[in-house]
């Protein structure tokens, strides 16, 4: 009989796998208290995290975004518990499927993500461990780094951090993957989609994130 | 701890970033001969760059001649010199700068161009003995949180407007608190009690301060409040911004040592912050002295010598200052 598991441990939250809630098979994520937080401070900042990332999780399946399913939010005890999504993380696949395949997938990968930039949502924590194949589809999860925003700077930083985990966990496949990920990009965000890549373009140029050393100007 | 008598280089350090001109003496075995410095201390409002620059200008001298009195040389005896070449405030980085290679051409000597944000850090590696720290840089006019990774100090996370250290002292000042700002503010929150509302500003790594400083101004403006209550809410509030990014820095990077540096080291209350942190996450806090807490030159000077060692070199007609060099576009090729 599988129990109540403690699945992973970050600094933001705890993860829980509850194999039987209410008959379910559960996310549970709790976001524990911060001993060097004043108390109220504390209560106050996991309480409005906790209502803002199941807003956005919520808004994301309005964009057409397939989600966790929300069972319970509980504002003050920090705790969404969400359905437990059954599936491959995508970063564990990329390798093992055929050309076609992988191109055909990170295509949808890009739809989606053009479809949560055109409704003003920013996930920020786009990389493929927080992305599940499951049945047919792509669903999104981890929304706790997420914001609302309509901002070219915003995307860009969204598809910067997309392309930079493509180089640094699918190095052999990078090119190809992003080049299949822009494709869906714009095939939803049209007209949009130039600003939010050049703005991409832009922050590696400007190098704030990471990646320095292979920056043409600098001091270096 | 040297095993062989070789001759120790020597190094003097120019650090004039901003209100604190300072020179330090440093020997390639990791020792500070001299750490002087002067205060520019402004008569009114905050620091004004050319105030500053012309204050650091008139002092530089009896500055050099105290750190050569105590570390006990004479000038022919060093080797190179070292100057904050950025970031900074550009009048008082210029008149650094000046004396720098002023300095290096009567004496013909090298010049050695150092980043002031690698200096706060290089000089807490080597006072409190911490080998790879993930680092909380905390002053008046930097808030940053890295750690070395492939030939650099990357950024984690770091103010998208002003310092932490700047927003303690701008409401200090509004608040008439004595300089420098942020102990008063420090001692006064002691004496708090009601946490009030104020604007935590964390966007994804980065940190906003000036909301804060805008809301925590407004309260006191408005006369509801104890002093001692702003000053509590507004250390409580900022430093848990402080602490959340650093957290969240130390977990992705799972460095084992957590360096504190900077002038707003010296708070203790941010000090229990990372000593809490460190615990959580098994890393050894460690927290630079005093004396090389706030900008110093001594730090200019030890950074020096890492550079000096690994090879760089400065050449006069490309020792422009540069008050906007990002720490993480500096090669740190002496942990490459």
């Amino acid at each position: 009989m599988e129990k109540l598991r403690l699945i992973a441990k970050g600094a933001e939250a705890d993860l829980w796998l509850d194999p039987e809630w209410n008959g379910r098979r559960v996310l549970i994520k709790r976001r524990g208290e911060k001993r060097y937080r004043h108390p109220d401070l504390d209560r106050a900042i996991r309480r409005s995290r906790t209502i803002h990332e199941a807003d956005i999780i919520h808004r994301a399946k309005g964009a057409g975004v397939p989600t966790p399913v929300l069972y319970q939010v509980d504002p003050s005890g920090a705790t969404i518990i969400m359905q437990y999504v059954e599936g491959d993380k995508v970063r564990d696949i990329v390798s093992s499927l055929g050309n076609d395949e992988r191109a055909e997938l990170f295509r949808l990968i890009g739809v989606q993500a053009g479809r949560l930039h055109r409704s003003g949502i920013i996930h920020g924590d786009m990389t493929t461990s927080n992305m599940i194949r499951s049945e047919g589809t792509v669903v999104f999860v981890d929304f706790g780094l997420g914001e609302l925003s309509s901002e070219a700077e915003k995307r860009g930083v969204d598809l910067h951090l997309m392309r930079r985990m493509l180089t640094s966990t699918h190095l052999e496949h990078a090119d190809e993957l992003f080049s299949a990920f822009e494709e869906g990009y714009r095939a939803v965000m049209v007209s949009d989609a130039e600003e939010a890549l050049s703005r991409m373009r832009e922050i590696e140029r400007r190098g704030r994130y990471v990646e320095r050393e292979n920056r043409v100007d600098g001091h270096g | 701890m040297k095993v062989e008598a070789i001759d120790q280089l020597i190094c003097l350090g120019i650090e004039s970033t901003a209100d604190n001109l300072g020179v330090g003496i440093a020997s390639s075995d990791g020792t500070i001969l001299a750490n002087e410095a002067s205060t520019y201390i402004p008569e009114e409002g905050g620091i004004h760059p050319r105030e500053a620059a012309r204050h650091h200008a008139a002092e530089i001298g009896n500055v050099l001649t105290a750190a050569l009195r105590k570390a006990g040389i004479e000038a022919r005896e060093i080797d190179f010199i070292a100057f904050s070449q950025g970031p900074g405030l550009g009048p008082c980085l210029r008149t650094g700068a000046t004396a720098a290679r002023a300095l290096a051409a009567f004496l013909g000597v090298p010049l050695v161009g150092v980043n002031h944000c690698v200096a706060h850090i290089e000089i807490g590696r080597l006072a409190t003995g911490a080998k790879d720290p993930l680092t909380l840089y905390v002053s008046g006019g930097n808030t940053i949180v890295s750690g070395f990774e492939a030939g650099r100090y990357r950024i984690f996370g770091e103010t998208l407007d002003i310092a932490v250290g700047n927003c303690l002292d701008t409401f200090a000042r509004e608040a008439g608190l004595p300089y420098p700002g942020g102990p008063a503010v420090e001692k006064l929150a002691l004496e708090g009690e009601t946490l009030i509302s104020l604007p935590y500003i964390v966007k994804g790594m980065d940190l906003s301060f000036s909301g804060l400083l805008t809301a925590a101004t407004q309260e006191l403006r408005s006369g509801r409040w104890r002093l001692e209550d702003i000053c509590f809410s507004l250390q409580e509030v900022s430093y848990a911004m402080l602490g959340e990014v650093t957290e969240r820095a130390l977990a992705h990077t799972k460095k084992g040592e957590l360096l504190l540096t900077g002038g707003v080291a010296a708070n203790k209350r941010l000090r229990s912050v990372i000593d809490s942190i460190a615990e959580e996450h098994g890393a050894t806090p460690k927290f630079v002295p005093h004396g090389y807490a706030t900008d110093n030159g001594a730090m200019i000077a030890w950074t020096g010598v890492l550079a000096y060692g690994s090879g760089v070199r400065t050449p006069i007609d490309s020792s422009y200052i540069d008050s906007r060099w990002r720490l993480d576009e500096v090669g740190v090729t002496w942990r490459s």
